[in-house]
């Protein structure tokens, strides 16, 4: 693959932008004209080449800036990252899991050197090379979780499973919508769910539960979900909510379309295999309206399920009060022409 | 999701009898590849080609688990069962290619334990072997207590002496010693939890221990795993596929479902993890429930059925498959 990493910002003065190539592998999460909660999972096997659900772990141009953008996170807050003590085999398994699919999927990027437990990693594109002992935290600068997910895209959430439950005791959480790790941390499945409106009469998250607490060391899973943001900003925290919480107030009908971001999160589930706990990656994928509408069947049809979507499901995504402009934006994007089932631009 | 979980290609690479009815068997991965890490107590499905018949019999696996060149498993010779045990001593050589399952792990550790107090009965020390490992890699805190008919008999007694003389206590029934369980579990530090594998009666004696001495439910784990038992051969009509079959004398539900090319979703194949829960939607007759997962409720009304190890004996039984 021919990537240039990009210099953007995610913050302050908010360079970020797609390139032609990235907006046509955005994960679009709408298959049809509407839209309604479910939880609707499926294998996480390679589909369609170039597009983010070819490989375990997608890395795009925005990998190198996305890495930057997190360091800050950490520098200011140390406690976007966090794992309880019996939590660091699981860090140590995550860490095995993203060399060698980074090493077997990218092998122009990253290089993964194995001597029984001494490993040699090289990071090209963010100029790292590490000599360790596997299973030794002491060989290399932060403990594993936090070593690697330092070089990964996306947020990262581990849950040990016992007593038919799982429990959130580790995660790197920078780049999320609205929920806070310090917050959540040593929860069990159903009190980390707690505030979704809508699914609880739906017995969802019992099913949720059961099917999590059955996937096995090599059928990982995955499923999309979204929100819509003011700016291109990843960490969108509770934590920080009174920075970005008032950036939602500057969309005006004239600027909606450069500052509105469709934020699509693709979530997989991987059973690991030396803790028996499950990694919950959550990767973030943002897009502004006015890239979005450049592939004529997702304007159609995100005009459709925006103007569509019941008021309390606009309301907990957090953008009822823009939904009016952003309405009226897509509108001029949409002709009435029927649009084809799936994801895929066309 | 589709049934059980992926299949690795391996090679036997030993045959190693260990006493009169036990024996080890250790697989490589066909292609010399790794095979992936797993946690101790995982158990992988082992196919057999048994005469034509199609066996899957779950077995725990014994070695360390950051070993990825080996798998071993140990078989102990069972001579009235239904031959899956036999297959195994008696056809299973060195350099033979077989096929097993990516591990999965019904027993886990409880790795938020201060201390891991173990109790094994016969064969039941197999998935403890997998965790002494993983708990020795650790340093975490770990008691063995194992029961065997003599010393004889007892599978890896010596290796386990040897290496972990302080944490190994040893029962022997032909020289009368007990463990005497209700002063053992009184005795134990805040924080430990309790893992039971063997015999039914066994587990079954910890459990109702531990809960007289207010253990919490969520501190005693326990491996549970049934082999299919024979019994006398039976009809079975499939709703959903439009037809009827039999199940043979030797023969489990589940495996002549698989055999007509029906798929169903199991993990343990031994009655414990649920997966192969199937709706019965007709049953003029008795459902010999030999499972350890569904409710009294649910067996009493003849409503539910686990294929990989129950029978029937009656009329017509129709099932939703
Ligand atoms: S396969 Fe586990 S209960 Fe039947």
């Amino acid at each position: 693959m021919n990537i240039t990493f990009k210099d953007e910002t995610f913050r302050d003065d908010y360079t970020f932008s797609n390139s032609e190539e990235q907006i046509k592998r955005f994960p679009f999460p709408f298959h049809e004209d509407s839209y309604m909660y479910s939880v609707n999972m499926e294998p996480h096997a390679a589909v369609r080449p170039g597009s983010v659900f070819e490989n375990d772990f997608d890395v795009d141009e925005h990998y190198v800036s996305e890495m930057r953008d997190r360091a800050k996170v950490l520098d200011e807050d140390p406690l976007r990252c966090q794992s309880l003590p019996h939590m660091t085999l699981a860090g140590w398994d995550l860490l095995e899991l993203i060399m060698t699919s980074k090493a077997k999927d990218y092998p122009h990027w990253f290089e993964l050197h194995r001597d029984g437990k001494n490993w040699h990693w090289i990071n090209h594109p963010l100029n790292i090379e590490q000599k360790f002992i596997f299973g030794d935290e002491t060989t290399l600068p932060y403990g594993p979780l936090e070593y690697i997910t330092r070089q990964t895209q996306g947020d990262f959430v581990l849950l040990d499973q016992r007593e038919e439950n799982l429990w959130l005791e580790a995660g790197m959480v920078t780049t999320q919508a609205d929920w806070s790790l310090d917050f959540d941390i040593g929860m069990n499945f159903f009190e980390w769910h707690a505030p979704v409106p809508l699914a609880h009469e739906m017995g969802i998250f019992q099913r949720a539960l059961k099917f999590l607490l059955n996937i096995q060391q090599g059928t990982p899973a995955r499923r999309l979900n979204w929100t819509m943001t003011a700016n291109p900003l990843l960490d969108t925290s509770p934590e920080n909510y009174h920075k970005w919480g008032k950036q939602k107030l500057e969309v005006t009908r004239e600027n909606v379309g450069n500052k509105m971001h469709l934020r699509v999160e693709l979530q997989t589930f991987f059973r690991l295999p030396r803790s028996n706990a499950l990694v919950f990656p959550i990767r973030c994928y943002l897009i502004k309206l006015e890239e979005l509408v450049t592939i004529p069947k997702w304007g159609r049809r995100f005009h459709r399920v925006i103007r569509d979507l019941p008021e309390e499901l606009a309301t907990y995504k957090g953008f009822i009060d823009n939904r009016p402009k952003i309405v009226e934006y897509l509108s001029k994007y949409d002709d009435g022409q029927d649009t084809s089932l799936g994801i895929w631009p066309e | 999701m589709t049934a059980g979980t992926p299949k690795i290609n391996v090679t036997v690479e030993s045959v190693t009898p260990l006493n009169a009815l036990i024996t080890r068997f250790t697989f490589r991965e066909s292609c010399g590849k790794d095979l992936p890490a797993f946690s101790g107590g995982a158990h992988v499905v082992v196919e057999m080609d048994d005469h034509g018949t199609k066996r899957m019999n779950p077995y725990s696996l014994m070695s360390d688990p950051n070993d990825t060149k080996r798998y071993s498993i140990t078989v102990r010779r069972d001579d009235e069962g239904r031959g899956g045990s036999l297959y195994m001593h008696s056809h299973v050589k060195a350099g033979m290619e077989m096929v097993i399952s990516t591990p999965v792990n019904l027993f886990s550790l409880d790795l938020t334990a201060k201390k891991h107090l173990m109790i094994a009965g016969g064969i039941g020390i197999t998935p403890f072997m997998s965790q002494i490992h993983q708990l020795t890699s650790t340093r975490a805190h770990f008691e063995l207590h194992y029961s065997v008919r003599s010393d004889a008999l007892g599978a890896y007694l010596q290796e386990l002496t040897q290496s972990y003389p302080k944490n190994l206590h040893v029962y022997r029934d032909d020289q009368d010693e007990q463990l005497k369980l209700a002063e053992l579990l009184n005795g134990q530090p805040v924080g430990t939890h309790v893992y039971v594998c063997g015999p039914k009666g066994m587990i079954d004696w910890v459990r109702e221990t531990a809960r007289e001495a207010d253990w919490p439910d969520s501190s005693v784990h326990f491996e549970e795993f049934t082999a299919p038992k024979s019994g006398n051969a039976f009809e079975v009509t499939l709703h959903q596929s439009n037809k009827t079959i039999s199940v043979d004398r030797h023969q489990s539900l589940l495996e002549a479902l698989e055999a007509s090319s029906v798929e169903v979703p199991y993990l343990c194949r031994g009655g414990a993890c649920g997966q192969c829960e199937t709706n019965v939607l007709e049953c003029d007759g008795n459902i010999e429930h030999n499972d350890h997962w569904l409710t009294d409720d649910q067996r009493l009304s003849k409503t539910k059925i686990m294929p990989c190890v129950s029978r029937f004996a009656g009329k017509k039984l129709t099932i939703e498959r």
